[in-house]
């Protein structure tokens, strides 16, 4: 039902239910908020929204009120700019006034709140302590001095993660965000996904850095330093630095990684090839039997099935994530027939996920595939550092011989993209004939949830994609109560899947998605090679190195015993 | 008295007491409610109060003694444990009835003093200087030189239609509420009233809300009878949590019932077959009484399934709040019922319509609900009769402070401050100067003298800035620092805020912390803090109104409310501690610098050991010195001098 309400003195039409904010968003009038973040419920606490309404005594917050007939809405009258302002100052009163160091200098909503409110003075004198900074994890760093406590993470973190590891915990001005126990981040549920980073305003959430570690590794020159990149940074970095997310921009990145120092690049859908064939042999090996498959290519997905669901550990695909294949495989394979020493290799794998650090921490018994993660956060900040003109590069082709991967590796990026290749090759590979057509839309698309009913050889095959991992967990709970038709289920942790991992670039937002996952697509679209069995290296590498899909030596190589739990 | 089978009790209080409209029984009948009410007894009967502020008082030790004394002395006398009248400075009562004769009522019968009273009462004699009164029992033989109960000051100004049983039944026996009239209005209500009817009568009597928000109570109601939903909610608030309040608590301890009759009316009225009385588990005894009436209404078929077989069924639960002030605040008291954080949440949607896991749910205070068997009883225009033009009715406030008397007391709406404290409760102790009257919980207002002929009512109070709050008064006398008080709410609402909007969490502490720079001496005045108080000063007032104007709650709303009303009313006494940096009350320690008289001094030297901050110069057998730049005003020297030479300005 629509209703007329009266703004600044104009008339609009708003629907019953509406917020007010949406309304305001509507008809393009401003107003700032703090707490209020995408699709989370709205809790109106920061009051930073709040407006003035005729007739009420308080004033009410936008993102949490609902218009009414009788509304007469002023958003920037004296009254409200006044408490706004006074609402910036009290948060400053005990924040510490480290701008200059701090890794959110310039991407700070508190900074821009301040500067949007003119904030030009203490008028409230400080009363900001030292806190202790959590430090326990290796993927997530916790500052609660820096926290606003907005609740974004932990609301995030409940609704749609659906782990809650932190929440409010004390009250009154001792309130903070905390974990359970007061216990590092490492020692409890945490999954590692890094979304609460992409939600906090400021500093309190952040990666725990990599980088001073690769910078080190880069200067030595006892070492031989190569990275590793996951099919969305190139995307990232053409949308960090204004370029077109083309062919091109594959080898611009190359070009700026070895400018950098890094003497190979590998793009790990090569690695993720391999998972597709290891996988696929792996499904059509019990196939048709019953049989359920969980990938296992989201680290967060499965700390969550080991921490919270050890029943189901034995669903979960042994295959090692593509991160570790490719360290694998480079350490023991593509440098060592170079005459290069294993020891000697650093091998840096740049993510979009904060996952991946503790992942490469806690894998390897003893010995590293994985040297260290950075995020595409991490990775911007060094080509910044470096003083690289990615605008003036000369796109460089790669120089190895295991560049080449299929576009069904390169959708690993996006949720269901890891499924639809593997169909693919498993299509294939019980058929004799390529899947037709070979885009499975059911899906494609930023659903939370999408199912694909398919038949291979007139025999049903039913597969799901999850993203967001609290959607993953409700599946989850169907499959414990019995549900079980589903012969493989795709897991990415964080929403939309690793085009919106925790290590993307802040302030990552619906619009930045779909044009992220349509860069996918696009390259599925123009590349030649678009299903793992056609991948040339492929063949080198299974003939050369490794053996048969699911063989004994590729078990070795390849896959992870995961009975046994890290115990952390 | 015939020793009675309980459920033989039953069967005639259920269906010949509570059934009986017309108020006319038979003489057997009759003679057994008599016996039931105790209007007469066959042997002594000892009443003894013990609601929690008679056991604070010592009522638990009086009641051991009495039973020993009565066991040794193989006296044949009953027991009865009773709540507070509401007199709580007289606390232990100790009431006596003896065949034939009126109750006679002690106070102060502590431990020592309880074989005395019982030794001369048993004999027919009296103990005039513990004697507080006689009860108004007709027919009985009264007790010679002894006043009745009622014309005590503290009694004969109050209206007790909600007290009316506090302190004389026992909170334990169902028998004895019925016999007084108990759950006859909830048999006329489920048998006899449509429930949109019950809400229209509450809403004619204009009963508001008794928790400070001042709604009318029948149109919340109405409001939740009118939304659909699926299973609707009634929540009986008994988190009473304002220091200085303990109205509520006093009710359930002494008339569980009266609040068990009153919440199954009103669940009847929206429709809900659910119920819930959400206590803090502070409340030990309380929590005991109630539990044990639920479980004698149950027995009764006075709650349950299809009560008196009209088809309406009701269960009541408690649950128990772990105390945070903010829980009060109904929203949050439904989070808190929900298993989570106590964090209270935006209205609209109000919990009439979307409340307790999502469905139409009414919270009233324990208060609101006590008034509801009344009002069914009487009649709302009878109701409507109390009061003042716009608040009906009467109120429960309770009386703390420096007050002669303290304790608890109904009073129509609209009697004055000055009526309460002087004519009700003799003034303040010790004969000092009244300072001001705090009303309204730690974010209420202080009240000063001038302002003492105010009516106590909705609005009149908003005329000067107050709110009526719960009700508790807390007389504040000469010797109060109001800076200092000031600073004591302000601490107490920063620590108790739910930390969830910035204004409340940040606001509250920002005041404490000018607050506290007004208060206290810093450890070396330089210019920079003097600058930064003066700083501070210049936005309190500022602060406190972005704070009310932008806090989710009512908590933050009101948090500013001590701050401006002592702003507003004591300002000189902040200039006094501001500009001067001196406590004209000498409460606030840091502020007060000390002197040592030389005359009186012995040079004894104790004053100089004692001294933390070796700020006493002086040789043994002379006068001593205190250097001021080095005392910081802790006052040792002045609690340890025998020859009173150390005085403070």
């Amino acid at each position: 039902m629509l209703l007329t309400i009266e703004i600044n003195g104009q008339q609009v039409s708003a629907k019953r239910g509406e917020t007010i904010l949406t309304v305001l968003n509507r008809i393009g009038v401003k107003v700032p908020t703090l707490c209020f973040f995408g699709s989370l419920s709205p809790t109106g606490s920061c009051r930073m929204c709040v407006v003035e309404v005729e007739g009420l005594t308080h004033l009410v917050p936008a993102c949490s009120h609902q218009v009414e007939e009788w509304m007469q809405i002023h958003t920037h009258s004296p009254r409200v700019l006044k408490a706004r302002k006074a609402l910036v100052e009290l948060l400053l009163a005990n924040h510490p006034d480290d701008c200059l160091y701090c890794d959110r200098n310039g991407s700070c909503e508190l900074q821009d709140l301040s500067e949007e409110l003119q904030v030009r003075e203490r008028r409230y004198p400080s009363s900001h302590k030292p806190v202790q900074i959590d430090k326990t994890c290796a993927s997530i760093q916790r500052d609660p001095g820096k926290c606003v406590l907005c609740g974004r993470c932990s609301r995030v973190c409940t609704e749609i993660i659906g782990i809650s590891a932190i929440d409010s915990v004390g009250r009154g001005s001792s309130t903070r965000i905390g974990t359970s126990y007061n216990k590092g981040l490492n020692y409890h549920a945490c999954v590692k996904c890094g979304q609460c980073i992409m939600s906090c305003p400021t500093a309190a959430l952040t990666e725990r850095k990599s980088l001073p570690r690769v910078i080190e590794a880069l200067g030595n020159p006892d070492l031989y330093p190569v990275v590793q990149f996951s099919p969305t940074v190139p995307g990232a970095i053409a949308e960090e630095f204004g370029l077109k997310s083309n062919k091109d921009i594959m080898n611009i990145l190359r070009s700026a990684l070895k400018k950098i120092g890094f003497r190979q690049s590998f793009d790990v859908s090569l690695a993720s090839d391999i998972t597709i064939m290891e996988e696929a042999a792996l499904f059509l090996e019990r196939w048709p039997r019953k049989t359920t498959l969980f990938t296992s290519c989201c680290p967060s997905w499965v700390r969550y099935i080991e921490v919270f669901r050890p029943e189901f550990v034995e669903y979960l695909s042994p295959v090692k994530s593509p991160q570790q294949i490719m360290g694998a495989l480079i350490k023991q394979y593509i440098t060592s027939s170079a005459g290069i020493k294993s020891e000697k290799v650093f091998v840096v794998s740049v993510m979009p996920c904060t996952s991946k650090k503790t992942e490469a921490d806690v894998e390897g018994n003893g010995t590293r595939s994985v040297d260290a993660v950075i995020t595409i956060r991490e990775l911007v900040k060094l080509i910044r550092l470096l003083g690289i003109d990615l605008n003036n590069l000369e796109p460089e082709p790669a120089e190895n011989a295991f560049s080449i991967s299929s576009s069904s590796g390169r959708l690993f990026g996006v949720s269901g993209g890891h499924l639809e290749g593997l169909m693919r090759s498993i299509h294939f590979l019980n058929t004799g004939q390529e899947l037709n057509p070979i885009k499975i839309n059911d899906l494609r698309g930023l659903k939370p949830k999408k199912e694909s009913r398919m038949r291979i050889n007139k025999l049903p095959v039913n597969v799901v994609a999850v993203n967001g991992l609290a959607n993953a967990i409700a599946l989850m709970d169907e499959i414990a109560a019995g549900r079980d038709d589903i012969h493989i289920v795709e897991v990415m942790a964080c929403p939309g899947g690793c085009i919106n991992g925790g290590g993307q670039k802040i302030g990552t937002d619906e619009k930045m998605l779909k044009s992220r996952m349509k860069a996918l697509y696009d390259i599925d679209e123009e590349e030649i090679v678009k299903v793992a069995h056609k991948n040339p290296t492929l063949n080198e590498l299974f003939d050369k190195f490794l053996s048969k899909p699911n063989s004994e030596r590729n078990r070795e190589v390849l896959h992870k015993d995961r009975s046994k739990i890290i115990s952390e | 008295m015939p020793v009675q089978d309980i459920s033989d009790n039953k069967a005639f209080l259920t269906e010949k007491v509570i059934k009986n409209y017309s108020g006319i029984f038979d003489k057997s009948s009759l003679s057994r409610i008599a016996s039931i009410r105790r209007d007469t007894v066959d042997r002594p009967v000892i009443y003894i109060g013990t609601g929690t502020c008679g056991i604070i008082s010592g009522a638990k030790s009086t009641l051991d003694k009495v039973r020993k004394f009565i066991a040794e002395n193989k006296i044949e006398a009953s027991i009865i444990e009773v709540g507070c009248n509401g007199f709580c400075s007289a606390e232990p009562l100790l009431d006596i009835q003896l065949p034939g004769k009126t109750r006679l009522s002690f106070h102060n019968v502590t431990e020592d003093k309880a074989e005395d009273v019982l030794n001369s009462a048993l004999h027919h004699t009296v103990q005039a200087d513990l004697v507080l009164g006689q009860y108004r029992q007709a027919g009985l033989e009264e007790w010679p030189n002894v006043r009745l109960i009622d014309n005590l000051p503290w009694f004969s100004l109050q209206t007790r239609h909600i007290l009316k049983n506090a302190g004389i039944i026992s909170p334990a026996s169902i028998e004895e509420y019925i016999v007084r009239g108990g759950y006859k209005s909830l048999y006329k209500t489920v048998l006899n009233y449509p429930a949109d009817k019950i809400c229209e009568i509450i809403e004619q009597s204009e009963l508001k809300g008794r928790a400070g928000g001042g709604f009318l109570t029948g149109r919340k109601w109405k409001i939740a009878l009118d939304t659909a939903g699926d299973q609707k909610y009634m929540i009986c608030n008994a988190d009473e949590s304002d220091p200085g309040a303990f109205m509520d608590r006093a009710i359930i301890e002494s008339d569980p019932h009266r609040v068990i009759e009153g919440l199954a009316i009103a669940s009847y009225a929206i429709g809900a077959s659910q119920a819930i009385i959400y206590v803090r588990s502070d409340y030990e005894n309380p929590l005991k009484v109630l539990e044990y009436a639920i479980k004698q209404a149950r027995e009764y078929g006075l709650i349950g399934e299809d009560i008196f077989g009209s088809g309406f069924s009701l269960s009541i639960n408690i649950r128990r709040g772990a105390g945070a002030f903010v829980c009060g605040e109904e929203t949050a008291l439904i989070t808190s019922l929900e298993g989570q954080r106590g964090l209270p949440k935006s209205k609209p949607p109000f919990p009439a319509e979307k409340g307790l896991w999502g469905q139409p749910t009414v919270i009233n205070n324990v208060e609101t609900l006590a008034n509801i068997p009344g009002i069914l009883e009487n009649g709302p225009g009878w109701f409507k009769s109390m009061g003042t033009q716009s608040s009906k009715g009467t109120k429960l406030f309770s009386v703390a402070g420096k007050a002669a008397s303290t304790g608890f007391i109904e009073v129509p709406m609209g009697i004055s401050f000055s009526s309460i404290i002087y004519d009700i409760a003799g003034g303040v102790r010790d004969g000092n100067a009244l300072k001001a009257v705090q009303l309204g919980g730690p974010s209420g207002v202080c009240i000063p003298p001038a302002e003492l002929d105010t009516p106590l009512d909705f609005e009149a109070l908003s005329g000067i800035g107050a709110k009526l709050g719960l009700g508790g008064l807390v007389i504040l006398d000469d010797k109060t620092c109001m800076v200092n008080l000031t600073r004591y709410f302000i601490d107490f609402l920063q620590k108790e805020s739910c930390g969830k909007c910035i204004p409340c969490r940040e606001g509250t502490r920002k005041m404490l912390d000018i607050l506290n720079g007004i208060t206290k001496r810093p450890k070396e005045e330089s210019a920079h803090e003097t600058l930064e108080r003066f700083k501070g000063v210049v936005q309190l007032e500022n602060l406190a109104h972005v704070i009310s104007d932008t806090s989710l709650c009512g908590l933050g709303q009101n948090a500013p409310n001590p701050v401006l009303s002592s702003l507003k009313w004591f300002r000189e006494e902040f200039e006094e501690h501001i500009f001067d940096r001196r406590c004209p009350a000498g409460v606030c320690h840091d502020l007060r610098t000390f002197y040592i008289d030389v005359d009186p001094c012995t040079g004894c030297n104790i004053c100089q050991k004692k001294c933390p901050e070796n700020a006493i110069i002086g040789s043994v057998k002379m006068p001593h010195f205190i250097i001021e730049s080095k005392c910081t005003g802790c006052g040792i020297c002045f609690d340890v001098c025998k020859f009173s030479a150390i005085y403070f300005k």
